[in-house]
């Protein structure tokens, strides 16, 4: 119980983020949108066994935090909630990919090459999906995918299930809280936890209808509108090209080899 | 259970946006043609029950571990198909961009795993033709159960497929659907339960909530059937061969022209080379092929293969560590010019 409420005090607090005046959340929505999708494209289409050529990527989300001013602190604590998966299913590379690999003069197992680039993929992708809500914020992000083409239905979902999320949430916590309170310390079984989500679910129904009620009084015509129509400006097609470029230098160059290469004068 | 981008290789992720994206868009015109504006808030607050729902933990009997509603089934339940979808698609890109469940490239994937098969295979194929018109409880149980196992089972099967395509995971496909299969026997079975639970719960106490949903499927649902059964075919079957595994034209040309006078192997590795730079999807075992053919298979191909691809010499460890100094260095920068530059009260 108390993760999922962890969980939605999370969602607050990094939708929150969008809300101050940053540089990061002056960029456009939908460049950083782009930018995002284009920054996790290039990195999952790297070699498995690819890790220091990966590093340079690093560059977008530690400037999009710093842009933004996004806590390190809090973006670390999130991977770190989200990495199991990814990491049980990663650790069968080292197990099963046993060839040997020179580092340096050191042989170690494939596996394990390619376990620390499935590390580094998903600290990279997750961190960068994170900092674009930081930057855009739910509703921002929702104006700037309806923008781009998603379907009206889909955007307007979102919007309105990210508003009662924290409101049938409420609901339930109080709810848990309440059967915890008489429990005197016994699990919650089927018998009970049933008819408590159909109750959630009759509240869900029943503040459905009010809603609906609300909304047809004051003009509601089916169609949901959102806000967040800014112009698109010449500092978004540099933001965008701008990192672009960056990615596709990454892609192509090996920028830590060159450098590496620079430093010590050996291949 | 999520699929991560970690493990995804972009044609995979790629295709499955293509066939998650499809079924949404169709999902959306269909209900755009229905234009019953209760739907608006109804799915908005029905996706925020979802969230609600996983609060509400309760033990599994004779496990000591305790469960709580998945609510992919139960939303084809109370709203259809397509609506459905939709929710779900929405409850998972929330949970992408917020709690890193997954990530943004496995969204199609998981949509599609968690989405498409409850909703559009579970759901019609066999929830409603076994539940009939809800007056039976046993039926509604065996029902709810079985539709719910089939399409965790399928989603399971999905992640394992998806994971096994894109090769970055050494997983073979029979240890990993080994391992997911019975865990999601498992969870399909609580979900069945606790969704019949509900279900009967809400048809004594709202009976009039299902009413609407009685009607016969218009033949759009078998089309969507069709159509993304087809996609999630040819995108499996397609990008195994082009990730997993060279491309097998290219695997062919590599043996038969390995074979050939020694002028060729220069034009080839030079057509080899440039194919690497311009490649935009990478061709994870290229090399391995090629040093299989070479050699008689079985003899040092293993030992000799990965240190064609990798430049992890001396010089490659001290370029990675510079570059993350030198990023780090840089956010650092970033984030200090920006504090000195606004105003504090900021």
């Amino acid at each position: 119980m108390s993760r999922v409420d962890a969980a939605l005090r999370d969602l607050r607090s990094l939708d929150a983020l969008a809300a101050r005046d940053t540089p990061l959340a002056r960029v456009d929505a939908r460049a950083l949108t782009v930018t995002t999708l284009a920054f996790i494209v290039t990195v999952v289409s790297f070699d498995r066994y690819a890790v220091a050529a990966l590093l340079p990527l690093a560059l977008y989300p530690v400037a999009l935090a710093a842009l933004g001013d996004v806590p390190a602190a809090a973006l670390l604590r999130k991977l770190a909630v989200a990495a199991p998966f990814a990491v049980m299913v990663g650790l069968f590379n080292p197990l099963l990919d046993r060839a040997p690999m020179a580092i340096g003069s050191v042989d170690i197992a494939a596996g394990w090459v390619s376990f620390t680039s499935i590390l580094v993929r998903f600290a990279l992708t997750v961190s960068a999906a994170l900092l674009l809500v930081a930057g855009t914020g739910m509703n921002g992000l929702a104006a700037a995918l309806r923008r781009l083409g998603m379907p009206r239905v889909f955007t307007a979902q979102l919007t309105f299930l990210f508003r009662y999320a924290f409101v049938l949430g409420g609901e339930a916590t109080r709810m848990a809280t309440a059967r915890q309170l008489r429990g005197n310390g016994r699990p919650m079984r089927l018998a009970e936890a049933g008819p408590m989500l159909g109750h959630l679910l009759l509240r869900a129904f029943a503040r459905a209808e009010r809603i609906h009620q609300a909304m047809r009084a004051r003009g509601f015509d089916g169609e949901v509108r959102l806000l967040g129509g800014r112009r698109w400006q010449a500092r978004d097609t540099l933001f965008v090209a701008g990192w672009c470029v960056w990615f596709a230098l990454v892609r192509t160059v090996d920028v830590p080899q060159w450098l590496g290469w620079l430093m010590t004068g050996a291949t | 259970m999520h699929m991560a981008d970690a493990l995804l290789s972009p044609a995979v992720g790629a295709t499955m946006w293509v066939a998650a994206g499809s079924v949404l868009a169709l999902s959306a015109r269909r209900l755009d043609r229905q234009s019953d504006d209760r739907m608006v808030p109804l799915m908005g607050v029905l996706g925020a029950f979802i969230f609600a729902a996983q609060m509400i933990n309760f033990a599994i009997p004779a496990t000591g571990s305790s469960g709580h509603l998945g609510g992919g089934l139960l939303l084809a339940i109370l709203l259809g198909p397509p609506a459905a979808f939709i929710v779900i698609a929405s409850v998972l890109t929330v949970q992408a961009l917020f709690f890193a469940d997954g990530g943004l490239l496995a969204l199609g994937a998981n949509i599609f795993n968690l989405g498409f098969f409850p909703c559009f295979l579970a759901y019609p194929l066999i929830y409603r033709p076994l539940a009939g018109d809800g007056t039976s409880r046993a039926r509604v149980v065996a029902a709810s159960l079985l539709a719910a196992i089939i399409a965790l089972q399928l989603g399971a099967l999905g992640v394992v497929l998806q994971t096994i395509a894109s090769g970055i995971s050494n997983l073979s496909f029979g240890t990993f659907a080994a391992l997911m299969l019975p865990i999601h026997l498992a969870i399909g079975i609580v979900e069945g339960i606790v969704t019949a639970v509900v279900v009967l719960f809400v048809l004594r106490a709202r009976p009039d909530l299902f009413a609407a949903r009685t009607a016969p499927t218009a033949p759009l649902g078998r089309l969507l059937i069709t159509f993304a059964a087809a996609a999630a075919l040819i995108g499996g079957v397609l990008s195994w061969f082009a990730s997993g595994h060279p491309d097998g034209l290219e695997w062919s040309l590599e043996r038969a022209t390995t074979g050939e006078a020694a002028e060729e192997q220069g034009v080839k590795a030079w057509l080899a080379q440039a194919q690497q730079r311009v490649a935009i999807l990478p061709d994870y075992d290229f090399a391995a092929p090629a040093a299989a053919a070479d050699s008689e298979p079985g003899t040092e191909a293993a030992a000799s293969w990965p240190d064609v691809k990798l430049g992890t010499s001396a010089s490659g460890i001290v370029g990675g560590v510079l570059t993350l100094v030198l990023v780090f260095v840089a956010g650092t920068l970033l984030r200090r010019t920006r504090r000195s530059a606004s105003p504090p009260a900021g």
